[in-house]
């Protein structure tokens, strides 16, 4: 069990939010515990799952009873440009046998077989409640795997009872730490390599970031774990800089590769125009003064006004039909400012922004661009967030997949901004996407259909037809 | 086709003498019979036959050139006392062709001919329909067949019986839909005849026995007596001349319904019913009409903006266009088969009659994302390279186009359903250069890492 792991990743030293507290408070770490009957979020073998699964050439082995994998396989949109081993779903499925006599036999003849049919470059298992409970010491089933068969297999030991999906993402980021990177060494290295952390290639997000590198001639020698492949991630350690992409979520990463190979790294986010500009920024000014051409500053600075232009002459075009709406933006940390300034450049009102998992700085950056009386919203209940909707306090609620029937209950427009979208709203085209769905959504007519009372309400005045 | 074109490229019309086989084949042991050569029979049998994929009785009097030239009396004659020989059929629908109507042949006076020379066949009405190929796509067919058999077998007046309600279906209804507006006045109260009746011939069943005349469908008992309804619905502009007809010979109301799909025309509908009925609204409408609530809500983030290029009869255009439009989508070409009072009132602007290849030019011109249309649109949606929804007639590439419900409020959700998941299995993926193209140097070192190396030896971290 990763008791020892557990309090080492809570008390993580670069986080903000342990910054922030007290000695005392610190030492207690993020230990929040789930209330019984008032919780919601996924698990700790959930978040490592989703932090790692997108290294898309490596075989996911879940070990466990079948709903840990059985319930929730293939069920996000991380893309791949190549290899699909990621998506397929692989499960040791353990019956009443494995909980009596142990599961690590079978684990092990698990792993001979996915070697044997699908031949991975690696085989990453995944510790569930059950199997931790029972005492099955995947650590050492990975050891002889590794040993038995010479490829690498990858302990992931994050059950779920251990905590929330955050820590599952830290967690991940050990198995990494532990097992994966520096264990190989890349074939070339270049003064402008890079790499990427806590970004996972949603609906292809990767993609509207990756082509400006390329053409500033940045090389990503790793993103963790967005189109990933084993290779990569295990060679990122002779990167020269790192970006930490939007979230505490693998900041143990980050830390921890600047100590051990001195990859200096900087927080920033690719969600919001002037956000990806301050991005690609760092990244430059980061690279250069670890060794890169001294031009990439200038160069970098030439890109971000072609693409700067071209995104707000894009979502100026939608100002007429969006000007004076209201939204309601109810997403986590950095995203609850960082597309304001897009939504504003299109007219949109934000009446609303949540901050529940927005940091002192957040909500600094949301003031200066809403103003003193930003509505920040701290919880909102989903009966509250109806209620709001009903009374027609805002025309469109952009927020994650469990709001959305809240929003089309009350029977207004909705936009899924959290990690199950459909879309991808990084970058300058991401933005330019934001923009244009939300002005689909505005102007779908079945919203006014929809209010219209049914023909046995009071309020009918449908004549019949004559 | 349009007046700038001279070849039709891929019809999107069928004859109307299959139309009006398809009416005869709603009505009880009817027999329709084409008077032409036997291919013009032939090739409506087959697309009959794909379509329902059921056995079709049809039947010709398989005009040959020398009959053609000399007149073709003489094989009417034959052909039908042939047909009441050993099909014994409870009515005849005789339907011209182009050949025939081509040689002006007279069908009505070779009719009245041949009851004179029979009287032992009286009993049987033969029903005489000119329905010229030339002239017309299969709804002209359809209602022309209608319009003749409302004025040979219904007959004037009589007294009126409460409750008893005519309903004209046009040819764009389904077994299901009908099946579905026979319940649904039912529980209003109404005792309904459906003129015709495919829900009970070419629905599917398994008879015991096998017979060469349409089995079930209206039967001759209730089209004598629709004389007597209180008043008739007419399901599309296209039949509104048979709803004229029955009006001014046996003095039935009638009331043009030309949508019967989509939330705010099935509201009007019922406001309708509910007005000639005495009863109240049923009450599993309600359920339904917040199911179909909820499901244009769950649909309308796959349909909203969706630009659609349809190709219907000028009936079913009108009502599916409306429906595409009421959940969002837009409609950027419009293409039907004949005339219609309707196609200067298209949603989303005007019709034009015209081909399939008129529909795919349109599609390409305007970016069409989703092509709805019968069957032969496949090839069209193919050249596109966008999914093609089968609507209309003929359906012969899949099974249960009869058994699809599109009317009401539950044919509305099912056919949302059924639209959003041909868009949803198509949403593309997004790729490496779906943004951006990518920069020459890259372009050509594209290939995927090794996956292993060999003599990988696992190092550990252990600090």
């Amino acid at each position: 069990m990763g008791t020892p792991k557990v309090s080492e990743v809570f008390q993580e030293a670069a986080c903000g939010h342990n910054q922030a507290k007290s000695e005392k408070d610190r030492k207690k770490g993020c230990t929040k515990v789930a209330t019984p009957g008032a919780a919601a979020g996924g698990c700790a073998f959930d978040g490592a799952k989703i932090a790692l699964q997108p290294i898309v050439d490596v075989a996911h082995l879940v070990h466990g009873p079948i709903a840990c994998e059985g319930n929730s396989w293939d069920n996000r949109s991380a893309l791949s440009s190549g290899a699909r081993t990621y998506r397929t779903g692989f499960t040791t499925d353990m019956n009443e046998m494995d909980i009596v006599y142990g599961g690590e036999k079978h684990l092990f003849k698990a792993i001979r077989q996915i070697i044997e049919r699908f031949d991975p470059p690696a085989v990453f298992l995944y510790q569930t409640c059950v199997p931790a409970i029972i005492g099955d010491d995947i650590e050492a089933v990975a050891k002889a795997a590794t040993e038995k068969f010479g490829r690498p297999v990858i302990p992931v030991n994050a059950p779920g009872f251990v905590g929330g999906k955050n820590l599952g993402n830290k967690l991940a980021g050990e198995a990494l730490l532990d097992h994966v990177i520096g264990t190989m060494e890349p074939e070339v290295t270049t003064s402008t390599d890079l790499n990427i952390i806590g970004e996972y290639n949603l609906s292809g997000e990767l993609w509207q970031v990756k082509p400006l590198l390329d053409r500033l001639g940045i090389r990503i020698s790793a993103c963790i774990s967005g189109d990933a492949r084993y290779r990569e991630v295990a060679s990122s350690h002779r990167a020269r800089a790192a970006m930490l992409v939007c979230s505490k979520a693998m900041i143990n990463i980050a830390r921890k590769m600047e100590e051990r190979y001195g990859i200096p790294w900087f927080e920033g986010s690719f969600y919001g125009i002037s956000d990806m500009s301050a991005s690609l920024r760092n990244i430059a000014a980061l690279l250069v003064s670890r060794g890169a051409p001294e031009d990439l500053a200038a160069r970098t600075e030439a890109l971000i006004a072609e693409e700067e232009k071209a995104a707000w002459a894009s979502i100026s075009r939608f100002k007429p039909a969006l000007a004076g709406k209201r939204a309601l933006l109810i997403t986590g940390g950095v995203k609850s400012w960082s597309v304001v300034s897009a939504l504003m450049e299109a007219g949109l009102v934000v009446v609303g922004t949540s901050v529940k998992k927005s940091t002192a700085e957040d909500k600094e950056r949301i003031m200066e661009l809403m103003g003193e009386d930003a509505h920040m919203i701290d919880t909102m209940t989903p009966r509250e967030m109806y209620r709001m909707l009903k009374e027609a306090e805002a025309d469109i609620l952009m927020a994650g997949g469990r709001s959305q029937f809240v929003a089309l209950k009350a029977k207004v427009p909705f936009l899924d901004v959290n990690q199950e979208r459909r879309f991808a709203f990084a970058g300058y085209k991401g933005m330019e996407t934001l923009i244009s769905e939300i002005h689909r959504a505005l102007t779908n007519p079945i919203f006014q259909t929809l209010r219209e009372p049914a023909p046995w309400t009071s309020g009918c005045r449908l004549t019949p037809l004559v | 086709m349009t007046t700038q074109d001279f070849v039709s490229v891929n019809p999107l019309k069928m004859s109307a003498p299959l139309g009006g086989a398809l009416f005869f084949l709603g009505i009880e042991r009817a027999l329709p019979v084409f008077h032409g050569s036997q291919g013009c029979t032939s090739f409506a049998l087959v697309l009959l036959g794909r379509h329902f994929k059921e056995s079709i009785p049809l039947q010709t009097t398989a005009m040959s050139e020398v009959t053609t030239i000399l007149g073709g009396g003489e094989n009417i004659q034959a052909g039908i006392l042939k047909i009441l020989e050993k099909a014994s059929p409870g009515v005849i629908g005789l339907c011209s062709t182009g050949l025939t109507e081509t040689k002006g042949e007279d069908i009505a006076g070779e009719v009245v001919l041949f009851r004179k020379k029979h009287p032992e066949h009286a009993a049987v009405p033969i029903v005489g329909v000119s329905t010229p190929d030339f002239k017309g796509s299969h709804e002209d067919g359809f209602r022309a067949a209608m319009v003749r058999t409302i004025e040979e077998l219904v007959p004037e007046g009589g007294k009126k019986l409460k409750g008893q309600i005519n309903v004209l279906a046009g040819s764009h209804l389904t077994v299901a839909d009908l099946d579905y507006l026979k319940d649904l006045l039912k529980g209003f109260g109404f005792d309904p005849i459906f003129l015709p009746d495919l829900s009970r011939s070419l629905d599917g069943f398994v008879p015991d026995s096998f017979e060469p005349v349409s089995m079930g469908g209206t039967s001759l008992a209730d089209l004598r007596r629709m004389g007597q309804s209180t008043h008739t619905l007419v399901l599309g502009e296209s039949l509104r001349r048979a709803g004229e007809v029955l009006f001014e010979k046996c003095d039935v109301p009638y009331i043009v319904v030309n949508r019967l799909m989509g939330l705010s025309a099935f509201d009007r509908f019922l406001v309708t019913l509910r007005d000639l009925s005495d009863g109240n609204y049923p009450e599993s409408l309600k359920r339904e009409r917040s199911r179909l609530t909820d499901a244009m809500l769950d649909a309308h983030f796959y349909l909203g903006a969706l630009r659609v290029a349809v190709g219907l009869e000028p009936d079913h255009l009108f009502d599916v266009g409306h429906f595409l439009l009421e959940n969002g989508m837009d409609l950027v070409s419009r293409v039907t088969t004949t005339e219609s009072p309707l196609l200067s009132k298209m949603p989303g602007g005007k019709a034009v009659i015209g081909d399939l290849g008129r529909l795919e030019k349109e599609a390409l011109e305007t970016d069409a994302k989703l092509l709805v249309t019968h069957s032969h649109g496949r090839q069209a949606a193919e050249h596109l390279g966008i999914p093609l929804f089968r609507l209309g007639f003929p359906i012969f590439d899949r099974l249960g186009a009869t058994h699809r419900l599109s009317v009401g409020y539950r044919g509305a959700m099912e056919t949302l359903f059924r639209l959003a998941n041909v868009v949803w299995s198509r949403d593309p993926e997004n790729r490496p250069d779906t943004w951006y193209s990518p920069a020459p140097s890259e372009a050509a070192s594209t290939s995927e890492t090794p996956v292993l190396e060999e003599g990988f030896v696992p190092v550990r971290f252990d600090g």
